[in-house]
Parts: structure tokens; sequence; C-alpha cells
């Protein structure tokens, strides 16, 4: 039994009396001063940006919830003085989800057909060199500036189907229709962006081992490709509705900002995309006292509601783009000890 | 002349100082210690009985290929014969990975690519035919397993998409469908392992099974080549063992042919072997002619360990 003894297993972990080694953090104190400087700037910097984000949210979150009841969400706005009257915000958050909708449905396909294009094929050269700059073009552009050119191509005539014409021939140029177009040239930078990060990700021979089985590029890329990449077409997708649902001056300019949800016409999906209306932002906007100023506590109201929406998008994305699952509580407490323990003033 | 051997390896016999002493037995006094075989290669043991029925498939013919301007496989000729595994070895750098490209012109693939010589397919100039036909008979498994991020079965069933048309749409799972997939596992000696849930994620599986399940889908078209790139360069010993059984046994119904780096693993597995040498075919014969009765001072060198 000599022989077993000495091929028995060894416990999984050291025994209690044994001391045990690990790494410590470095201290400062060893540091030049011009490096504890900077570090305790980028710390102070670090914690202000923090400070920064959790006051925007405390502050909606005490001023909007105050003023939020259940009826804001379910009664259309309504002309009065008095702002008990005024009624709730149900048709701009219906604007928000419609036009949301339009835009991502025509940026999204647009957008991963772009990437596709400009990863996998790029000839001519001197065409993908030109979508490629038109893409970094269009990214930086000021969202105003779009929302104009918007409104000079949707006012022209031929275009008059997608809003309303005046008795005189005259074409509104502002619509849902409008303003899904050009949310969708404002969203579609991301997608693409996005996309492309996740196809210079999927290795070469991947789409070598396609080609090696005798199929097209084409084959390749909707059967391989897209599936290999989905959580990034995903995350663009969400990236592109965030941008939609946040921008203010595409919808001031190109939605009518009337009131309510108007339909043009009686053919029902059509009439109401070709209509007027408002959302969130736009309600937030005529609202507060920057705007035309009547209900700054509707205007909190809904700003908190934007502000969670946005939130949660945030949080689909981290979600996606991470491959980790959530954290535990176990290794959530783990990561609390550990920034605890590199606070400069534990050291 | 054997007519075994392509001619126009003769441009490369010219240049080159043959081995002057033929290796005479154990004790062949051949001056220095490079010039006795390597142990491992001589060591290694066969996996296979002499090959039968073996039938000529493709043809390489003074075949040159190049990136842009550099001509990294020059004049190269060999036979590639069903019924038999042919290996390719030498060195990086020699031009056996893009040899073996473009045989399903998979060399296209990269910018620049360009081939002079003759490559047949069946006495078909394979420049002929059409691209992704020829890929369908002439099929490769890559260095990476690399299974599509889709089911075991749809992996495969991918592949027996016949037509860019009729894959469009996801394909319907017919029991025909189900029973050619089934048998490309089989052949590819995965069956076993995963027949309790097709369905199963191929990224789940293991490296040497993921490797299994991209030699399958290989064979589910029915290729008449199967051109592997070092298939088991990224796998442990036991993997490598299983696939190598399996490219044996895979010889009597396609034409196989492998690039490796690993000398035992050509010995275990080939019948023939063609070494190359800075994009040169240095030395082209069976198995145990390169192994034991090198013709070539370079091969000798090559095999004893002596350099590469």
């Amino acid at each position: 039994m000599a022989a077993a003894e000495g091929t028995e297993l060894r416990p999984l972990a050291p025994g209690p009396g044994v001391p045990v080694v690990r790494p410590r953090r470095q201290r400062t104190s060893s540091w030049p001063l011009i490096d504890r400087i900077g570090y305790g700037l980028c710390w102070a910097t670090g914690l202000a940006l923090c400070a920064i984000a959790i006051a925007i949210v405390l502050y909606m979150l005490v001023k909007g919830i105050g003023y939020l009841k259940p009826s804001l969400f379910v009664e259309s706005p309504a002309p009065a003085v008095k702002q008990d009257e005024a009624g709730g915000f149900f048709d701009p958050i219906i604007g928000t989800f419609i036009l949301t909708g339009l835009g991502i449905l025509i940026a999204a396909p647009v957008g991963v057909a772009i990437a596709a294009w400009l990863s996998e094929y790029a000839r001519p050269r001197a065409l993908a060199r030109a979508v490629e700059s038109a893409i970094e073009m269009i990214g930086g552009v000021p969202s105003v500036v779009l929302a104009i050119f918007g409104l000079l191509v949707f006012s022209q005539g031929v275009l008059g189907f997608l809003s309303q014409r005046a008795a005189n021939g005259a074409v509104y140029g502002r619509s849902f229709f409008a303003a899904g177009v050009i949310m969708a040239v404002l969203a579609l930078p991301l997608i693409v962006g996005s996309v492309r990060e996740g196809l210079a990700q999927v290795p070469d021979h991947m789409r070598e081992a396609a080609y090696a089985l005798g199929k097209t590029r084409a084959s390749c890329i909707r059967h391989v490709l897209l599936p290999a990449i989905r959580p990034n077409v995903a995350s663009g997708i969400v990236l592109g509705m965030g941008r939609i649902i946040g921008d203010t001056a595409i919808v001031t300019i190109l939605i009518g900002v009337t009131l309510q949800n108007e339909a043009v016409g009686n053919v029902p999906i059509i009439g109401n995309l070709r209509g007027t209306g408002s959302t969130l932002t736009s309600y937030v906007y005529t609202n507060s006292p920057a705007g035309e100023g009547g209900a700054p506590q509707k205007a909190y109201a809904a700003a908190f509601v934007l502000l969670m929406i946005v939130l949660l998008l945030n949080a689909i994305v981290t979600r996606l783009s991470s491959d980790t699952k959530p954290l535990g509580r176990a290794a959530f407490a783990g990561r609390l000890r550990m920034i605890g323990r590199s606070l400069p003033w534990t050291q | 002349m054997d007519p075994m051997m392509p001619p126009p390896v003769r441009r490369i016999v010219v240049e080159r100082e043959p081995y002057v002493a033929p290796p005479t037995g154990q004790n062949g006094d051949g001056g220095t210690a490079t010039l006795a075989p390597a142990p491992g290669a001589a060591s290694a043991p066969r996996l296979r009985r002499p090959a039968t029925n073996v039938r000529e498939r493709m043809r390489v013919e003074s075949v040159w290929l190049a990136y842009g301007d550099r001509w990294v496989v020059r004049d190269v000729s060999l036979p590639v014969r069903q019924g038999e595994v042919l290996a390719l070895i030498g060195a990086s750098g020699s031009g056996k990975t893009t040899l073996l490209r473009s045989l399903n012109r998979l060399t296209e693939v990269t910018a620049g690519a360009a081939r002079a010589g003759r490559i047949t397919l069946d006495g078909e100039e394979i420049h002929e035919l059409e691209v992704n036909q020829l890929r369908r008979r002439v099929s490769m498994v890559f260095q990476q397993p690399n299974p599509f991020p889709m089911s075991i079965l749809d992996n495969v069933a991918y592949a027996l998409a016949e037509h860019p048309k009729h894959g469009r749409r996801r394909r319907r799972r017919t029991p025909e469908l189900e029973a050619t997939a089934a048998d490309a596992l089989r052949r590819a000696g995965l069956y076993d392992e995963v027949a309790d849930d097709l369905n199963r994620p191929a990224l789940r599986l293991s490296g040497g099974q993921q490797q299994r399940l991209c030699i399958a889908r290989a064979l589910a078209a029915q290729p008449e080549v199967l051109l592997l790139d070092e298939p088991c360069s990224a796998l442990d010993p036991i993997s490598t063992a299983t696939i190598e059984e399996l490219i044996v046994g895979l010889r009597e119904s396609v034409a196989v042919v492998i690039v490796t780096h690993n000398l035992q693993q050509a010995q275990r597995v080939a019948d023939h072997v063609a070494f190359m040498h800075l994009g040169e075919l240095v030395e082209y014969g069976s198995s145990e002619q390169i192994f034991e009765r090198p013709t070539m001072q370079r091969t000798r060198d090559y095999i004893s360990g002596a350099f590469g």
C-alpha cells in the first residue's frame, strides 16, 4: 500500500495552516510626485463623470417621477390654458415608436447591405473609397443640417405623396415618412460601422470554407457571415434606435410637431405616416421653459420616460456586445471589493 | 522511365546535385550525421495497406503560381490519383499550400493570383470549369476547424444545397436530406458521437469533432478530390489519430491530397509524397521511396531534420 499512498491524489486546496501569497497592489508612495498627481487626476475626472451621470439620472428621477402619472401615458395632448386639462403624452410616445420603427426598417437592410458590400466586394476600389467617405461624412453631419436638407427634398412636387399637398399644389414636406427617411440616414453610419466591425472579425478561412464548398460570395454572406455576426447587427440596430429616439432637430423640422398625430387622407397606415405628429423629444422641447414653455412638469415627466428608454437601449447594447453573462451577486460583491481595495486612500 | 513519374521534374533534377552514394542498408557511411535516416520517421507505424484500384483524377502539368510578381510555385508537375493519398511536404514557404489551393482555384480569392501551366480534372482544364462547380467536385478542409455558426445538421445540409437557388430559403428538412447528411457524418466518423442531437450548435463540439464535421461537410456533396491543408495541426494526438485513420479510409472513394508539416503523419497516411522546397518540386515518389531511399540530397536533409 505504500506505493498506492505515493500516488494518492492531493487535496484540492492547500491546508488551512499554509501561508498563501497573493499579489498586492503597488503602493503609490514609491511613485514620483508627478505620477501620483496624474493618477489622482485620473481618479478625479473619472469620479466627476460618474457624478454627472448619476446627477442626470437622479435629477430627472426626482423631477420627473413626481409629475409622472399613469394618465400621462394614455391621454393625448390637448390645447388648454390650464395644465391639468392639457392631457398627457400618449401621442408623442406613439410618435417616437412609429418614427424609430420606420427609420430602423429603412436603415437596417440598407446599412447591412452597404457594410456587406464594403467588406466583401468593394470593387471597384474607387467606388468603395467613395462609399466609405460618404458614410463617414453622413456620420459627421449635424442632424439639423440633415433635417433642412430633408425638408428641401420632401417639399419637391413629385414627393407630395409622402406628405400632404395644399390646395394650390404646394407640398408641405413634413410627415412621419419624411422624418423616418432622414432618421434612417442618421442611423445608417452606426449600423454600417457595427456590421463592418463584425465582418472584419470573421477569420478569412471561414469565408474560404464556404467558397471551398462551391458557394458563391452572396451565399456565404447570407448563410455564414451574417449569422456569425448577428450580435453586431443587433447592436448596430439598437445603437441606431438610440440615435433616432434621442434626436430632436429632425423631429422639430420634419415631423410638423402638431399637438396630436394627425393622419392625411383615409388610408389607415399610409395616411398616418403621411401625416404629422410629435415625439417625446419634441414634446419635451415644446413644453420646456426653453420652447413655448407652457408645462415644465410635463416636460420633466416626458424627459424622464425618454431617459429610461435610452438607458434601456444602452443596457441592451452592452448586453449584446459583451460575451459574458451579467454578473451574479457573488461576482458583483467581489468586484465591489476589488474597487474598494484599489481606491487611492486605501493603499 | 517510370510511367507514374511526371516528366517535367527534369528541370529540378538538373539544377540540384543528386545524392551521390545511395544508402546501402544500415551502416551506409553517409559522412555527416544529417544523412542518417531520422529515427522518428523510420519508426512511424504505417496505417495503410497498399493502395488498390488506383486511377488518375487530376493532373498538374508544369504549373507556375504567383501572387503579384512573386512566383511562389515554379514548374511543378504531379498526378493526383483516386485510391491513394498524396502528401505534400516541405518547409514553410515552400509553396505546398499554394499548390493545394490552386487545385480548386481557391488561390483566386487572393488578389493578384496568377497561374501558368495546366491543371486538369478528368482531362478538363479546371480554368474552363465553372468555379463553384469545380469546388463542389474538389472540396477542401482547412488548418483551423471552422464549422459554420449553425447546427451540426445545418452545416452538412448547407454543403448539400446543390445550387444557390435551392439554398436560398432555409432548406426544408426532408428525410432524404437528413439521411444524406447522416451518411456524410458517418463517413467522417462523427455520426455516433453526435447522433443523439444533430441540432446542437456545431461550435459546441470539441476541436477534433469540429474538424471531422468539416470533413463531413466537405464530403457531403460527394466530391471527387478532397484537399486537406494541415488538418491536424490544431488538434491533440488522439483526434489526430482518428482523422488519420479516416483519411486512409477515404482514399478508395475520393482522391486525397494532404499538406502536412508532420513527416510521421505523411509517412503514416500517404501513398505518394511530394517534397517541395522554395517553390520547386524537389522529389516526387512513393512514400517508401521518399522516406527510405530519397534520391535528392535536399530530401534527405529535410526528412532527417537538417532544416525546415
